[in-house]
This record gives structure tokens, sequence and C-alpha cells, in this order.
């Protein structure tokens, strides 16, 4: 009745054996934290702080310790800390990414490693900007599913290749990494951005979805998709993988072509 | 202080909370107040399924799906709310399904089902395939889909609105619900919400353990606000423990996997839940599979230098299986842990999962005041609830299914209730409790500080109250949590700001786990047996003469001002299903 054992448990690789070490390997880092609260002061600042910290741990452990050993007041949104909830999208070294998904041994600790608001929506403190325009700009776009007719008793039937066909899309937590990753969206907070426009594309190329045309209007509009220049910022940001400029590529053609 | 005045008040959200506030908003003027933005609720991080007997790949029925909950649930489950969870989770898929959800398909474009824990043909046959599935995100799909369909109704929504007060009004000799108490976390106004009816929709209580999946926001806020009311909580001692969370981390890694023809392996490779469940091997209920691997590693058999946790082994299924069904946990492996899942197994632990026990509700979503009131105007559902579908252990799958129906049924019934009544006049001073709560915590100058605090309370509790207890144990947990509430009097914050002080939401929080903590470890004291997710090594067998019963904690303050926890007793609803020795 019993199983063979699996052959991968005789042979462990280096990766595994290095994620089941125990040892702690404390190193010392530097965070370069951008500061900001109006209640104290009109600018903002860069405040190091040095602590030690296991590099298999997450950028936003390292900013938990400041926050819970050093300095209170230190203020970001958190939730989830795995990557799905989209809450602590932040700049770290330059670069939109979520403070949970990204450790400390990906990024040189050996450097000050700096972590600054997301770019392009307003601060309202330390680390926290202003989300509403970004869920606005995610409204505007209708993304719900759109029908005509009576409904099925059962599902909507959906080939598997249908399904396959917006699944990319689907993955967005709106955690604004990519809209706030986008060099039109800096100089020009009315364009719609990335992640809007993903998730139109989401609805647009969904076969059950009747909404298409008015949602390619929406986006034919000047703040539309015609403003992206392709600078693939959106899509090194997405913390999710999805390839953002191809999906903004497909609603353009699909405005061309009218065929989606 | 602001006041708001609204037909209907839904406190959170998450699956639960936007499910009910997209009927309540077609039905009455709906406020739905939220401390996160609505997509970072935590029902977005729930991966494997949602269980309905569609049986679209195979013969399936719901009253198979009946009993797979109530014996999942180890008999404590209320078999009237269970047969109706089963009976209209069809009719929740499907409705999900219609709002766009983007379900996987089988081959003729039906919504596809695969295999998970405790499900199955014919009264335990064997696994059959019962949970609908987007890939490993299926809890995203459904937060985003609500989410949508919310936008799509105009839900009203006030983000980041923290709710820390529930307002009872004696009418007539009853206590009903009047609003509720909400600190803006972006200006750190005290605002107060005049309700005809409130729905609490606030999920669970995992953060008083250290090793968990849950967010670090699930604090048991909505439990701790009725609580702290006089209202009573239902079986907090029965805790999940998911067995495959990532280890030490607690990440989730879905039940889906073993779905799929994951395996579980200790250090000598050996397919070890053979031993303990023959038939459903690792497809056996959470509670047993816990046990199971903690069994392991205690004699001996675990894996790593420390011998601390065992392999999820997914190294023989194809990588495009991997890819297409359990993308995300694959990710999770590789970027947490730093290994290939194709070729390496993952070490795992059981970790801190899910609160079986909550606010007592019926099965319209009406809160109960004691074994039969309800609390007029006053309603719960999803995790923050007890209603009790998942009784002592709850099966995967059923709680993305929890959230749809009962989060349905409590949206309409808290709507036709403000149709059929009035606005209960406000408590003089409404907003006194909580403006003194803030004013202070901010102003304290103890030498505590809430990190410490709730750090040795995690440690406490996984220590003493997880997957083994014993009298000696919870006993040590119960005078620890005595020992940190007397500290937590003394704690101050750093930031005394008003804007977006998010040291003072962590201890407002911290104080909620504090509450919560010490009622799970007193009723776990009482139940002298195992049950489910509650198992005492000291009382190895179940009881069902002296205990199949639920729990009902309720706070109670002396003349003195001295606070003490009673405990008493509510009778499990049985319908068909007489209690059975628990096999799997």
């Amino acid at each position: 009745m019993s199983t063979p054992n699996s052959p991968t448990l005789d042979k462990h690789s280096s990766a595994l054996d290095a994620a089941e070490n125990t040892a702690s390997h404390l190193i010392t880092v530097t965070l370069r934290v951008r500061r900001f609260n109006p209640e104290v002061s009109a600018e903002a600042e860069w405040v190091d702080y040095r602590l030690p910290i296991d590099p298999k741990e997450r950028v936003l452990d390292a900013l938990h310790k400041i926050k819970w050993e050093i300095d209170g007041t230190l203020t970001f949104r958190r939730s989830c800390a795995h990557g799905v909830c989209g809450s602590d999208a932040v700049r770290i070294n330059g670069r939109n990414r979520l403070a949970c998904k990204t450790l400390i041994k990906d990024i040189n600790p050996e450097k000050p490693i700096t972590v600054e608001p997301i770019k392009g929506l307003t601060v309202l403190k330390d680390l926290v900007v202003d989300m509403d325009p970004f869920f606005q700009a995610y409204r505007d776009v209708m993304p719900f599913l759109i029908t005509k007719g009576n409904e099925p008793t059962r599902e909507r039937l959906q080939s598997a290749e249908d399904r396959e066909r917006f699944d990319d899309t689907t993955k967005c937590i709106l955690c604004a990494a990519c809209t706030s990753s986008c060099p039109v969206f800096w100089n020009d907070g009315q364009y719609f951005g990335p992640a809007a426009i993903v998730n139109a594309h989401r609805f647009i190329f969904d076969s059950r979805d009747e909404g298409g045309e008015q949602r390619l209007e929406i986006l034919n509009d000047k703040d539309g998709v015609w403003r992206c220049r392709t600078t693939f910022n959106c899509t090194d940001a997405c913390p999710r993988g999805i390839e953002v400029t191809k999906a903004i590529q497909e609603v353009k053609r699909a405005l061309i072509t009218r065929r989606f | 202080m602001q006041i708001h005045k609204y037909d209907t008040v839904i406190v959170g959200a998450g699956g639960a909370g936007m499910r009910a506030a997209i009927e309540a908003t077609k039905r009455s003027r709906t406020a739905v107040l939220t401390k996160l933005y609505p997509t970072r609720s935590h029902t977005g991080a729930a991966q494997g399924g949602m269980a309905a007997a569609l049986a679209n790949v195979e013969e399936d029925n719901w009253e198979w799906h009946t009993f797979d909950t109530i014996k999942g649930g180890d008999y404590l489950v209320d078999q009237d709310a269970a047969e109706i969870l089963a009976k209209e989770a069809i009719d929740a898929v499907l409705d999900l399904e219609k709002m766009g959800l983007p379900f996987n398909r089988t081959p003729e474009g039906r919504i596809d089902q695969r295999r998970f824990g405790g499900h199955t043909r014919n009264h335990g046959e064997a696994a059959v395939r019962r949970a609908c599935y987007a890939a490993d995100r299926t809890g995203h799909m459904i937060l985003q889909t609500l989410y949508q369909n919310c936008v799509k109704e105009g839900v009203e929504f006030f983000n980041e609105f923290y709710v820390l007060d529930q307002l009872l009004t004696e009418v007539d000799g009853v206590q009903r619900s009047a609003g509720v108490v909400a600190y803006e976390l972006a200006t750190g106004e005290i605002h107060v919400f005049q309700a005809k009816s409130v729905i609490y929709a606030s999920g669970g209580t995992g953060k008083f353990f250290k090793v968990t999946s849950n967010a670090h926001t699930l604090t048991g806020d909505g439990q701790a606000a009725v609580y702290r009311r006089g209202l009573p909580l239902e079986d907090m001692e029965f805790f999940q423990f998911h067995p495959t969370g990532i280890w030490r981390m607690g990440i989730l890694l879905t039940e889906g996997a073993r779905g799929e023809g994951g395996i579980l392996r200790n250090k000598d490779g050996e397919r070890f839940m053979e031993k303990y469940a023959p038939v459903m091997k690792d497809l056996a209920s959470r509670d047993v599979v816990s046990r199971a691997i903690y069994t392991e590693i205690r004699e001996g058999r675990g894996c790593g230098p420390e011998g601390d946790h065992v392999y999820l082994d997914l190294t023989h299924l194809p990588p495009e299986q991997l890819d297409a069904k359990l993308p995300d946990i694959t990710e999770f492996a590789r970027t947490y842990l730093g290994i290939e899942p194709y070729t390496d197994p993952i070490p795992i632990q059981p970790t801190a999962h899910y609160a079986m026990g909550g606010i007592p509700t019926n099965v319209q979503g009406e809160v109960l005041r004691d074994n039969t009131t309800v609390v007029p105007g006053l309603y719960a559902a999803g995790e923050v609830a007890c209603v009790s579908v998942h009784g002592a252990n709850r099966l995967g799958t059923n709680s993305l299914l929890d959230i749809n129906v009962f989060g349905r049924r409590s949206g309409i019934a808290a709507a036709d209730y403000a149709h059929a009544n009035d606005f209960v006049p406000l408590p003089e001073d409404p907003a006194a409790q909580v403006e003194a709560q803030v004013e202070r915590l901010r102003s304290a100058t103890g030498n505590e500080r809430v990190s410490d605090i709730r750090r040795e309370l995690q440690e406490c509790m996984d220590a003493n109250v997880m997957v083994f207890r014993t009298e000696q144990t919870i006993k040590t947990a119960v005078e620890k949590i005595g020992e940190l509430r007397e500290r937590y009097l003394n704690v101050s914050i750093q930031d005394k700001g008003k804007r977006f002080n998010t040291d003072l939401l962590e201890a407002v929080e911290l104080g909620n786990l504090l509450d919560l903590a010490e009622v799970m470890a007193v009723s776990a004291l009482a139940r002298k047996e195992s049950r489910g997710g509650h198992y005492r090594e000291d009382y190895p067998n179940r009881d069902d003469v002296n205990f199949m019963r639920h729990t009902m904690a309720y706070r109670e303050v002396d003349a003195t001002g001295a606070e003490s926890i009673r405990l008493d007793y509510k009778p499990v609803v049985q319908t068909r299903y007489q209690p059975m020795e628990r096999k799997y």
C-alpha cells in the first residue's frame, strides 16, 4: 500500500538546503526612507535607519522592524504580506515593487536601500499615497461584466481557449505599481493609466462580455490608450507578472480593427 | 465628530461584506465601512476553490455535500445551516459566474471542478470533484468580481474607516442595534453611523498566532466590538490549522495542491498520510492532516536540520499542470524559499488559518444575544460569524462558500429589516467610549510597547493552544494572557498625531487580540474532550454526552469593574445525521 519514496528527497538541491538552513545570518542594512508628515513639517526628508536583519526577510519586515522597534511614527500600508492584496507598493531603489515580495538579499544590502512612496499620486504621510484618483480611473472603464438579454439558468459556457484569452489581466491586484511607474501618468494625472486599461482589457477580451464597444470608446478618449508611449515601465513594475504593455497594445489594436 | 444616517451599515468589505452590500444596496441606503481598501481584504488570499455540488465533472449532489460538511465539523455543525449551505452553494457559484467570475472551464465550457479535503462521494466512499476554482486564485477572483459588482451597483464605501464600537439602545425592554462608531484613519476623526441595521463582516482573528496564513489586519475587530457590549462569542476554542503553510512564514499553500495530486512526505520520503487516513490519505480533513504532521515531527520524522517541518511534494506532477493549476503557490515557493517546486519538495508546517467560532447567528445572519433571542437589527456573516456551518473543523472551500451564501442572506435580511423598522435612538453621547479609548492611547505614557506584547501573545498562543493542547498548556496560556492584559494597560505609542496614525491602530488591534485570545483559551480549557480542531491530549476522545454543544462565552463586569468570562452552552441542531466515529 505504501508508495515509493520520492527520488527528490535523496539528493537535496543546494537551493533546498539553503532554504532549510536555520542558522541565523543577521546582517546590518541601512534603509533610507522618504519621510513626510504635514502635521510635523511641510518638507519631506530622507531618514536612515540601520538595523540587523536576516537577508531572507522582506523589505516589509524591515519596515516593520523600524516601526515596531525604532520609530512607531513610520507609516505605510500593508495587509497580507505575501503579494496578493496590493497594499504595499512602494519605490525600492527607484523601482516600483511590493515591499512584501522583495527580499533583502535580492536587492544588494551592501548599499543603503531607498524606500519612497510610489510616484504620481499625492503623498499623504510617509509611504501612504492618495489612492482615490487611481480607483476613480479604474471605475471609469466600467470594470464589470456587461451582458444583454436573459440570463441562462446554468452558467454561461466559455471554452478553455476563450477563458485563456484574458487570463493574464485577471491577475491584477490594483496595487498601482504599474500606473505609478508610467512617465505619462507622472506628467498627466488625467491619463487613465496602465491599471485601468488592464482591467478594461480583462472584460473587452472576455467572450461573455458585451460591453467592449463602450469601453473602447472610453479609452479612445484623449486621456485614453493613445497616451501610452510603450516604455514598458508598467510591465517591469507589475508584481503579478502581467504583460501590461502587451495588454495596452491589444486594446489599441482592438480600437483600430474593432475586432476583439 | 460627524453623525451619518444609513438604513444599513456593513462593517468590512471582504467577500461576505461585499456580497451583502450588493444585496443591501439594491434594497436600502447602504454604507460599507472598511478599515482597508476593499480589494485588500483577505478573501483575496484564498486559493483553492469554492464547494458546490454542480456535478459538472462527476456525479454529486448537495446531500453528500451536507453530510461531508457535518462530518468534517465533527458533528458540532448545526445541521439545518449546513443543509442551507450545501443547497444554496449551487446558485451561489452560478451567481458569481453570471457576475463575471472567470472560473476554469471543462472541455465542454462548464465550470471545472477539482478534489479537496473531506469532500466525498456517497458519504465517504472516495474523493469527489466538488471545488469550483480559478487556478489557485479563486479567492482573488471572488474578491475582484464582488468589488466589480459593487462598482456596478454604486455601493457606497467608506475606505479606511475602522469600526471600534457597536451601539445598542434599549427600546421597550429590548436591546436593539442603533449603529456603530468608527475612526477615520486619514484624519483621526470619529464618526457615528446611525443605522437601522448593521452587518458585521470583518473577518477572523488569526493574528493572535505567530505562524499564520492570516493578514496583519485580521485582528478580530468585529468580534471584540460586540463582545465588549455583552454579546456572546460562540465556539471560540475551535481554530483551524491549515496543514500546508510555508515553513516558519505561514504563507498558505492551497489544499488544491494535494487535490491536484501533491503528496506530504516525512524525512524518510514516506507518504505518511496513508497511516492516518487510509482512504482519503492527503485529502483527509485539515485537523486530521495537521495532527498527523505534528505527530511525525514529534516522533522524529520531521525534515530539515531541526526536524521541525515536513514536505509538500509536487515534483511528480508535470510542470504544465503546476503552471496551469497552481501558478501562485509555486511562485510563493520560488519567491520566499528560493526553491523550484518542479524539482524540490516544499518545506511546510501547519499554519493558523481560520476561526470556526465567532459571533453567533441564526441562518438569516441575525446575531444572537443568548441561545435563542436575536438582537434586532444586528447581523453577522463570514468568518466573523458562527452560524454554525463549520462546527469543530471547516472543510476546505466551504469558507468561500459561506461568505457568499450567508453574505447574501444577511444582506437581504438586514435591508428587509431596515424597511420594516425605524431608526432606534442613539445612546446619549454615542462616541464617548471610543473618544476615551483613542484619547487614552494617544496620551498614554506607559513603558510597554505594542510590538512586545503582541509578540509575546503570539508566541504564547503558538506554544500552548495550537494543534495539541492539554489542561496545563491552556492554563499557561490563560495566565500569560492575563499578565499581558495587565501590561497592555501600560502601553504607550510614539505617534501622537491624527493623520494616518497606524501606531494607534495597532494598539487598538492588540487590545482586541488580547480579549479574544483570552476567550479562546478559557473556552478551550472548559472543553474537556477532543473534537475537530480542538485536540486535548488529556482528553483524546470526542465526548458527545457532555460536549455535543456549542460554547457561548460572555464578558461579565462586576460591581468593582473586574472583568470575567462566563461560559454557557447551546445545543447543536441535529436533523438527520447521527454522530458517527470520524474516519477518513
